[in-house]
């Protein structure tokens, strides 16, 4: 009987478990795989990133030079990352801003 | 007396899976049960013939989000075998350790979600309080919370250095240290054992003859556990499968209680006997063949078969889940207890309906 009563008093002492959001927030671990993002300047447009994406959210068109991505569909593997011969593809550790609409990012060599 | 039949699911306020039982009953007791499912179905076996090998372990990953890690740990070994690439050790272990997190933290939510269907809320409260930080260690790690992303064929694609090393093994002595003051009150609270205690009792006999894997089957007094076939690194590490001989809902609380500490105590050994080198070996040419594959889930043993032709694409891949296996216990168990003890026993084979469904 009671066995849950040491464990209420332990939790009434040691304050609460949970953050005071948005007063309070966790910093995002270094490691975390968030947001892509395309140090467009270094890219070649060799379309690596694009054959290799698993969920194909990314695009490569060499004629015009742009590079373009579907953040809403990424399901932030990595893979890109790791292929990318130039090395300008990196993961921010934070997640995008919500959207109410699905956006396209497109980058432009010249822009 | 008349009998009506009444839909369990596929929304049910305790069942977060979109699972339907149609259960006849008598009065208040359950005379037959069917299941009726196909509401989650993804076609994902299908999309292997359009991803290439490798695309394929991210969509294996997302078979279920529980069990992501072995998922794709069971496909990449298949393919391992078929190419015959050797894994470098540190890449075994580092399955290994993120293997076992991912036990952990199932079992954690498991129990959580166990407590909500008898309506102990505190209690659920309690364990995914410490479920989050499991899954703290995952994000430091592997980099997301939940899928990781970290498993390649040959390998893994993310290393840990010896602070993470030292901070998981710090995170980890918490968590062990918090399960064990909730402990008495999974074991001997007087409500959950009247709630769990000769409720869906599954014999050894039935187990086999069902064919019921993981901790069902464990619960029943049968110790088969397939990490003891020794893949990945399991081989080097000690352990005894967890078992209970009662066989009921409290019996299979029990077994995955054990395994709690059972993970905790391989990621230590894993943790402690990391080797060094190689985290990934070269992948070259493409697969033929064809392979069966067996890994030890949190919810029991989950079976690929690979059939590659040479190709970029793989011609077949077949997923045999846990929860599959388990829904003939399920069918089983039901009839004869009373409606109010349904949510309990359905929930006790942990029953994963996206992960069936695929
Ligand atoms: S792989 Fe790298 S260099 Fe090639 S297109 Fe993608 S981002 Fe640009
Ligand atoms: S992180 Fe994965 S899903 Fe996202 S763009 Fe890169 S390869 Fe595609």
């Amino acid at each position: 009987m009671f066995k849950m009563t040491p464990q209420i008093l332990r939790n009434l002492i040691s304050g609460p478990a949970t953050r005071a959001y948005p007063r309070q927030i966790r910093p995002p671990f270094p490691a975390t795989r968030g947001r892509l993002v395309n140090d467009i300047a270094q890219c070649n447009f060799c379309g690596a990133c694009a054959v290799k994406c698993p969920s194909v959210c990314i695009e490569v068109d060499r004629h015009l030079s742009r590079w373009s991505f579907a953040p809403h569909i990424c399901v932030c593997c990595g893979v890109c990352v790791e292929i990318c011969p130039r090395h300008c593809l990196r993961q921010e550790p934070a997640t995008g801003p919500p959207a109410a609409q699905k956006e396209m990012v497109a980058l432009d060599a010249k822009s | 007396m008349r009998t009506s039949v009444i839909p369990f699911g596929p929304q049910h306020p305790v069942l977060p899976e979109p699972l339907q039982l149609k259960l006849t009953v008598e009065d208040e007791v359950i005379t037959e049960a069917v299941p009726a499912l196909g509401y989650v179905h993804r076609g994902l076996e299908a999309l292997a013939q359009n991803r290439d090998f490798h695309q394929m372990v991210q969509v294996t990953e997302r078979v279920c989000g529980i069990c992501s890690v072995l998922h794709a740990i069971c496909y990449c070994q298949g393919l391992e075998d078929i190419m015959g690439i050797t894994v470098p050790p540190r890449a075994r272990y580092l399955r290994v350790i993120w293997g076992e997190l991912l036990r952990l933290h199932s079992h954690l939510l498991w129990m959580g979600l166990f407590a909500d269907s008898f309506g102990f809320e505190s209690l659920f409260m309690q364990l995914w309080k410490i479920r989050e930080r499991v899954l703290d260690i995952q994000e430091a790690t592997t980099g997301n919370r939940v899928i990781s992303g970290t498993i390649r064929v040959g390998g893994v694609s993310r290393d840990m250095d010896a602070r993470q090393v030292h901070w998981i093994a710090d995170q980890l002595t918490w968590v062990a240290h918090q399960v064990r003051q909730i402990e008495p009150v999974l074991r001997e609270d007087f409500t959950i054992r009247r709630r769990t205690e000769g409720k869906g009792v599954l014999t050894s006999a039935q187990a086999r003859e069902l064919g019921a894997v993981g901790p069902v089957l464990r619960a029943s007094g049968i110790a088969q556990d397939i990490r003891q076939t020794g893949y990945a690194a399991y081989g080097e590490l000690d352990f005894e499968p967890v078992t209970a001989t009662a066989g009921d809902c409290h019996a299979r609380c029990m077994v995955r209680l054990g395994e709690i500490d059972q993970s905790i105590d391989l990621i230590h050994q894993a943790l402690d006997r990391l080797p060094g080198g190689d985290i990934r070996s070269e992948v070259r040419g493409r697969p033929q063949g064809e392979t069966l594959m067996r890994v030890e889930q949190p919810r029991g043993e989950v079976v690929y078969y690979i059939r590659a032709d040479g190709g970029k694409t793989l011609s077949r891949v077949r997923i045999r889940t846990p929860t599959f296996a388990n829904i003939p216990v399920l069918v089983k168990l039901l009839p004869g207890i009373f409606l109010s003890d349904v949510p309990v026993v359905v929930l006790s084979i942990d029953p994963c309906v996206s992960c069936l469904e695929r």
